[in-house]
This record gives structure tokens, C-alpha cells and sequence, in this order.
């Protein structure tokens, strides 16, 4: 009987000390912990007395307990030694973060791809290596040395009801090269479906099949574009008939720069607006006219001969 | 910031030429240094060059003034003038109306110059002429355009206006949020 209260003692007194310990924390409610994330989140009530009394000393305690926790749950984990440091594997972390950036935008399906979904056709993969019968080897179905190279071809056969002087071959790469250019303005067609602007460059927006008939106004500045690109720039163009001047054809802005001193064009246009309007105070002419005139007839009545002779004396004198 | 067109600057000097004639050359060439007119938010600043440097450096969004503003360009592209180019314009103004004590206030609230308040005008002013009003006390205060010249003056009624109201000191306070 004894014995065993000794032991029950000894226990207790071991718990005692295992919570005198410094690392060991008491809770009310357990931290919600997030290794993954090295998060701990308190969920436990807000002492309110003690944090009026310290404010600093109360969240420093309270911090440093709930780190506490956070590092004793870090050390159960398995811990292994490199290089004097000690390291601990993390697990996968349990909060969900949110995304930064927006998810991406699945890409608009290509005229091709919505023809095939209506049509139900299916993309069947095929190999990429094919057996050559002529060879007696496997090659590949395109490309660089493929099976059934039909440009390697040293001879042509001419269609029954063709020009026997044309040229088989060139017209092979001809038709080559035309389907490349249409596969090339598909693909540049389906950018600018997906972007849903106009396409730049007006030429581009006149292929058929838009969707929209040109408007006017675009037929018009496409006819423009046309006609100015020649090697000459247009110059040469002739008139068609019932063609209409080119509307807003648009004046560049051009300013002199900055730090330009423009006195001497300044005085140009001033001299230029003195050149041009002769300034003649009327008042100030006609004024003088009837000063001269009266000082002329006061002289006339003077000098008599000499004087300069008013009109109506000159009148007199020719009657 | 930018020099004005050619344009512009006939626009500019045919009207300041109303006020100061071709005392405009004097405004250009200086013999103190070098000055400018720029357009800067369509508001056209009489600036030395030096200044004009420094404020080149601003972006223009943060300018709001450098130099002297003279006035601005109507968006039908006419020119008007600002009360800030008066210091400028004053010294070389070539017909003048001076307005008597009792009538300098009325002035100066934006009223036209009638005949019972003229003191004195330089003779031989044309009708519709741009002219510089001045106190008695040879104070500049504003500019004006001749509503009768010289010699119609002499004849008219007290009541009748004998010069146009364009812009007066009075400005200072009345638009003090919008002259630069």
C-alpha cells in the first residue's frame, strides 16, 4: 500500500516537473497547426484584463507561448542532421492558399477545331514512323528523309487533258507553296478571331469569309491602301472614274523641337505682317489732308502766284 | 511644352500688335537675354530661355506655370489675352485711356470705360483700337478696345462706352483659380 502511494507521488511529481518545464505550454483549447505552413492559429479567448495592464508584455507572452507550441510540434517531426544544421522534413501543407493571378482562359476553339466537334471527327493519333516498301525500312510519316518523298520525284506525268510545254514541277511547288500561304492565313485568321479586334492592316480584314461584308468606309480606305502601294507610292495612279477624293487622310503633327530659338523666324513673320498691310491711320491721313489744305488756302490767299492753287481756283482758271 | 507653329505665332502677334504695334520686336529681341513664347496647355508663356530649360525637366502633367502667361488659345483657335501679360505690354502700349478715380473701380469689376469716367486718351485713336487703360496716377489696369476714336469721343454722350472691357487687374482676385 505504501508502495504504491510512493509511486503514484513519484508520478505526479514527474508531471509537475514535465510542466515546469520550459517548453511546456498550457492551453485552453488546443492550436489549430498547420506544419505545412509553419502556421498556428489561437482560437483561445482574448484575456482582456491582462492585456490592459501590459500590453507589450502580454502579447510578447503570448506570441512567444504560441510559437512555443508551433516549435515543439515541429520537433516531434523526424529530424536529421546536415552539416551542423538541423533539419526537419516538412509535411504537405493543409491550408489552401489563394491563387495570385487569375485562372488562365481556356484558348477559343479554331474554325477547324468547331467544324470537327459539329462534324464529329476525331483526332486519331497516328505513328510517326512508317514502313517504306521502296527502302525496306521504317521512315518517318513527314519530314526531313520520309517514306514516299514525292518531291524527290526525277519524273512527272503529264495530265491527259493539260498543256504538254508546262512545267509539272514548278507547278507541284507552286501548289506547295499556295497551300502553306492559305494553312499560314488560317492560323493568322484564328489570332484575330481570338482577339476580338480588328485586325490591323485593312487588307487583312478584306479577306472573305470575315463573317461581316466590308462596310463602305472600309472599302474605301482599303482602295486607298491599294493604290498607294506601288513602288512609286501612288504617284502614278490615274484617276478611275467616279472616284472620290480621299477623306481624313490625316495631317501628321510636327512641332519644331523644344529648345529651338525661333527668334529669327519670329522676325520674319513680323516683318511679313508689316510687308503685307501697309498700317495707315485714317484719321491721323485725313487729318493732315484738311490741315494742308486749309494752310494751302490760307498761303494762296496770301502769296497769290506762288502759293499752291486750290481746285476751285485751278477751275476757274480753265474756264 | 512646345514652340508655337507658324500659325500660332501669327495668330499671337496680330493680336498683341493691337496693343503695342510692332513694339512686338522689342518682346523678341531683347538685349537682356534670350526669351520665348511657349505653348503649354494651350496657354502660350513669354519665358527666358534658361527658365524654359528648367522647366522642361517637368512633366507636363505637373507644370502648371513658367514664365508669364500671355493668354490662350481658344479651342476656335482665336487668342486671348490674359491680365498676366499686362507688365509686358503696358510699357510699349501705343494708345492709352486713362480712367478718372471715380471710375477705376467700376473698372476694375469687369465694367466697360464709359465717357463720364474717361480722363484722358491718346490722340488719334482709332475706332476698335486695343488700348492699355491706366489710373490717373499712370497705373496700369487693364486692356480694353476703343468703343470710339479719339475725335467721337469728343462728341458723345456721358453714358456711351469709349472702350471695351478685355481683362483688368481686378482678375487677380475674381479668377484667381484659373490665371497662371
Amino acid at each position: 500500500m505504501a508502495v504504491k502511494a510512493a509511486a503514484i507521488i513519484e508520478n505526479l511529481r514527474n508531471e509537475e516537473q514535465e510542466k515546469l518545464k520550459s517548453t511546456f505550454v498550457e492551453k485552453g483549447i488546443d492550436l489549430d497547426l498547420d506544419i505545412g505552413n509553419l502556421l498556428a492559429s489561437d482560437s483561445n479567448p482574448f484575456d482582456i484584463n491582462s492585456f490592459r495592464s501590459g500590453k507589450d508584455a502580454f502579447l510578447k507572452s503570448l506570441a512567444r507561448d504560441n510559437a512555443q507550441v508551433l516549435f515543439n510540434e515541429i520537433w516531434k517531426l523526424p529530424v536529421e542532421r546536415i552539416q551542423d544544421s538541423v533539419i526537419a522534413k516538412l509535411p504537405s501543407p493543409e491550408t489552401t492558399l489563394p491563387r495570385e493571378k487569375p485562372i488562365p482562359k481556356l484558348r477559343p476553339p479554331t474554325k477547324w477545331e468547331e467544324y470537327a466537334k459539329l462534324k464529329g471527327i476525331k483526332n486519331r493519333k497516328k505513328g510517326r514512323m512508317v514502313w517504306d516498301d521502296a527502302s525496306k525500312s521504317w521512315k518517318p510519316r513527314w519530314g526531313y528523309q520520309r517514306a514516299k518523298d514525292d518531291t524527290k520525284e526525277w519524273v512527272l506525268e503529264v495530265p491527259k487533258n493539260a498543256d504538254p510545254n508546262e512545267d509539272q514541277f514548278a507547278k507541284k511547288m507552286k501548289e506547295k507553296k499556295e497551300r502553306v500561304a492559305k494553312n499560314e492565313l488560317h492560323r493568322l485568321r484564328n489570332i484575330a478571331r481570338r482577339s476580338g479586334k480588328k485586325v490591323p492592316g485593312v487588307g487583312a480584314t478584306m479577306t472573305a469569309g470575315n463573317g461581316k461584308n466590308p462596310t463602305p468606309t472600309e472599302l474605301e480606305s482599303t482602295f486607298h491602301l491599294a493604290k498607294k502601294s506601288t513602288a512609286s507610292l501612288g504617284r502614278f495612279e490615274g484617276l478611275l472614274k467616279n472616284e472620290k477624293p480621299q477623306k481624313n487622310r490625316g495631317k501628321k503633327r510636327k512641332f519644331q523641337p523644344l529648345m529651338t530659338s525661333e527668334k529669327d523666324q519670329q522676325l520674319k513673320i513680323l516683318g511679313q505682317m508689316y510687308k503685307k498691310a501697309p498700317q495707315v491711320n485714317v484719321e491721323k491721313a485725313a487729318k493732315r489732308e484738311i490741315r494742308q489744305s486749309q494752310s494751302g488756302n490760307v498761303k494762296a490767299k496770301k502769296g497769290g502766284k506762288k502759293g499752291g492753287k486750290s481746285k476751285v481756283s485751278k477751275r476757274k482758271e480753265k474756264r | 511644352m512646345r514652340p508655337l507653329t507658324e500659325e500660332e505665332t501669327k495668330i499671337l502677334f496680330e493680336k498683341l500688335a493691337k496693343y503695342i504695334g510692332e513694339n512686338i520686336k522689342l518682346l523678341i529681341d531683347r538685349p537682356d537675354g534670350t526669351y520665348c513664347f511657349r505653348l503649354h496647355k494651350e496657354r502660350v508663356y513669354y519665358v527666358a530661355e534658361d527658365i524654359m530649360r528648367r522647366a522642361a525637366n517637368v512633366c507636363r502633367e505637373n507644370l502648371i506655370s513658367f514664365g508669364v502667361c500671355f493668354g490662350k488659345f481658344t479651342k476656335t483657335r482665336k487668342f486671348r489675352l490674359h491680365i498676366t501679360a499686362l507688365d509686358y505690354l503696358a510699357p510699349y502700349a501705343k494708345f492709352k485711356i486713362w480712367v478718372k478715380p471715380s471710375a477705376e473701380q467700376s473698372f476694375l469689376y469687369g465694367n466697360h470705360v464709359m465717357k463720364s469716367g474717361l480722363g484722358r486718351i491718346t490722340d488719334n485713336t482709332p475706332k476698335y483700337q486695343g488700348v492699355v487703360v491706366y489710373s490717373m496716377a499712370d497705373v496700369p489696369l487693364g486692356f480694353g478696345v476703343a468703343a470710339k476714336s479719339t475725335s467721337e469721343c469728343r462728341k458723345t454722350d456721358p453714358m456711351s462706352i469709349i472702350s471695351f472691357h478685355q481683362a483688368d487687374v481686378g482678375e487677380y482676385l475674381r479668377n484667381e483659380d484659373s490665371l497662371t
